[in-house]
């Protein structure tokens, strides 16, 4: 009944062309971002900060990054995890060579040379299609992974081979370190994440999405009409590196606090992201934040269903996850291969019909 | 013959016989990716699961002891007899051919005609799921396999070679075994899909779905075929991995080697397994050996891949690979 375009006349271009045109979703964009902005700092404590809100967030950078890649732009990447490395370890040697910056700038800084990495990783992509090129970006992942590991420039040559964050403020409160509170992790990821997908939203609905589209759907036949395929692949890499970049850089500075590249920032790292993706939706920005919700709070709701409520050993129970997240998988791309955001798209189409179907 | 060439010669032929290894796996690959364009990722975890189910069998296992344990209190473990090795090898084939038939029934027949990415995820999601099967059913600990393989350095080629050139070789009795084991299976399987009725319906069906269909080729059949057949790759190259190295979880890590091996082969070449195996192998070594101790070791890790993309840039379809055709 509330839910309809109809008697909603724009009379501007901006108007036309906002990104909700329909009233009831504009409303509950605004309510969702005053509920995460006002509500829920005043309640969190940090169980939920570190094993729900703030991973969250996190992977929800990640995941929009690399749906820019697969899902716009049709290129099949397996090297997030690497990218994400490089995000982390970026922004270590920005903050422990200029500790007097603020953060933020450091990651936005973390994102670019990421940026700048996946270009140098995406420049095959102009010659290597498909399953080929999934494959190819694995070099990525193993490569950074090595890179990191081996050499001691890029820990500080610290004994453990680990990096730990340093202490940094922003406006007065403790971002990075241990004495973080809880909310100020939380709004700190929160605000980056709706820097991210506003941006994403943006971006994807312009040209250069259009462009990336165009690649997706068929790369000859987008360059015949004109779009330029180095031009498209490459931003594409770009800005989905430098999203990712940003996610590696918040996972290791605000969310572990320390981290070792080859336990952190593994293969099985770029597969999770890859599932929120297709799980959430390729090319949709809401999917991006679907997938990365449900496979934070699956494993969380597991855990607590399986060891809390029945007992079981926790190694078994972290086997049978294994099993059940396959089998959802499995599941989900049985029933609905384009994902939860189609799910939201249907729910979305009957709402229009609602209550009166005929 | 100076000493540094000699070693250089070692490290070669052992750079073979690892490639061996790796085409084991990569053939499995191949196979499925022919006959139905999927690109089947669980291809390690088949090699996992495999070689798990083969140690179980032979052990008197109590599949899903630690669940039963769980929630009845018991506590179970083994029955307490031993299997033969080859009968517990054909027991375990058997299982990899049960698992293809419940594979066919409950994944791929819902997902024909779907984009190739989402089949590709479906064998991920399939590859955890077998992950967390092997564990639950037989435990998680590293486990030792033996079925009376050849172990341990081979003497009489230590001693040929000290007779010949006056420096040993050390070259792995198992290795010789797995080469000569996959040289059996490429022939067996060049027969089979050359020779027989099932194996020209199979290239039928990798040529092209629709006509198969039209010719009256059960496509469903062929699936399990050609699953039932990669079960038993992984089962023999599960066999080969878990006598080097223990089974354990790392075994489903070599499906990660085995890309590059096909990258550089081409993705629906057997003979391109076998080459791409052995390039892999040979240059991954040779490289270590090299230029390894230079930039701190462990190249082995990213090596593989940087080779395969470098590669590729030149030839995007592999050594192999049917040349990539695009229309608009």
């Amino acid at each position: 009944m509330l839910y309809r375009e109809a008697g909603d006349f724009k009379t501007t271009y901006s108007e036309d062309s906002q990104t909700f045109p329909i009233f009831f979703d504009r409303m509950g964009y605004y309510v969702t971002l005053l509920l995460a902005f006002g509500l829920v700092p005043l309640f969190i404590n940090d169980y939920w900060a570190n094993a729900v809100f703030v991973p969250f967030l996190i992977y929800a950078i990640a995941a929009i990054g690399l749906n820019i890649l697969v899902g716009f732009a049709g290129q099949v990447s397996l090297g997030t995890g690497g990218f994400m490395a490089v995000g982390a370890y970026s922004v270590y040697k920005l903050m422990t060579s200029f500790p007097d910056v603020p953060v933020l700038i450091h990651v936005l800084i973390a994102g670019a040379i990421t940026a700048f990495v996946g270009v140098l990783f995406g420049l095959p992509s102009l010659r290597i299609k498909g399953f080929y090129l999934a494959v190819a970006t694995l070099a990525a992942q193993f490569f950074l992974v090595w890179l990191f590991n081996k050499v001691p420039w890029f820990y500080n040559y610290s004994a453990s081979g680990q990096i730990t964050v340093p202490q940094s403020k922003m406006l007065g409160f403790y971002v990075t370190g241990a004495q973080t509170s809880a909310s100020a992790k939380y709004l700190f990821c929160l605000v980056v994440l709706v820097f991210v997908a506003v941006v994403a939203r943006n971006l994807t609905r312009g040209t250069m999405g259009r462009k990336w589209m165009a690649i997706r759907d068929m790369d000859i036949a987008a360059e015949i009409i004109g779009v330029n395929p180095l031009n498209a692949k490459l931003t594409a890499f770009a800005v989905s590196s430098f999203f990712i970049g940003i996610a590696g850089a918040l996972f290791f500075a605000v969310y572990l606090g320390a981290a070792e590249v080859t336990e952190a920032f593994s293969i099985q790292k770029s597969f999770l992201i890859l599932f929120m993706v297709i799980i959430g939706g390729l090319g949709s920005i809401f999917g991006s934040f679907a997938g990365a919700a449900f496979l934070v709070l699956l494993p969380v709701f597991l855990k607590n269903v399986l060891v809390g409520q029945l007992g079981w050993p926790t190694d078994l129970a972290a086997h049978l996850e294994l099993m059940i997240v396959g089998a959802l998988i499995v599941g989900f791309l049985i029933a609905e291969p384009h994902g939860m955001a189609q799910l939201w798209r249907l729910a979305k189409e009957k709402l229009r019909l609602w209550p009166f179907p005929h | 013959m100076p000493e540094q060439l000699l070693y250089a010669m070692e490290v070669t032929l052992n750079g073979l016989m690892a490639g061996v290894m790796y085409s084991l796996v990569a053939l499995g690959f191949v196979l499925i990716f022919k006959a139905s364009g999927v690109f089947n990722y669980a291809q390690g975890v088949l090699a996992l699961f495999a070689a798990l189910t083969l140690v179980g069998l032979q052990n008197g296992q109590v599949p899903f002891a630690h669940v039963i344990n769980a929630i009845f209190d018991t506590n179970l473990h083994t029955f307490g007899w031993k299997l033969p090795a080859l009968l517990a090898i054909l027991l375990a084939a058997a299982v990899m051919v049960l698992l293809a038939i419940i594979i066919e029934r409950l994944v791929l027949k819902h997902l024909v005609s779907q984009a190739p990415i989402i089949l590709f995820m479906a064998t991920i999601g399939l590859a955890y799921f077998l992950e967390g099967l092997g564990d639950v059913m037989w435990g998680a600990d590293i486990k030792k396999l033996d079925v009376g393989l050849p172990q341990g350095i081979s003497d009489t080629i230590e001693s040929l070679t000290d007779r010949w050139f006056g420096y040993g070789f050390f070259i792995d009795n198992l290795d010789i075994v797995a080469t000569l084991v996959a040289v059996v299976l490429v022939a067996s399987l060049t027969l089979f899909s050359q020779y027989s009725k099932q194996g020209r319906a199979l290239r039928a069906v990798a040529d092209d779905h629709q006509a198969a269909l039209s010719v009256g080729i059960s496509l469903r059949f062929i699936w399990v075929l050609v699953w039932s057949i990669a079960g038993f790759v992984a089962l023999v190259a599960g066999i080969m991995w878990g006598t080097k190295s223990g089974v354990q979880f790392s075994l489903s890590l070599i499906a990660l080697k085995a890309l590059p091996v096909l990258m550089l082969g081409g993705f629906t070449s057997i003979p391109g397994a076998i080459v791409g195996g052995l390039i892999i192998g040979v240059g991954e070594k040779l490289f270590e050996f090299s230029i390894g101790p230079m930039v701190g070791g462990a190249t082995e890790n990213w090596f593989a891949y940087v080779l395969a993309l470098l590669f590729l840039v030149f030839r995007p379809q592999g050594l192999f690979g049917e040349k990539i055709i695009e229309r608009v």
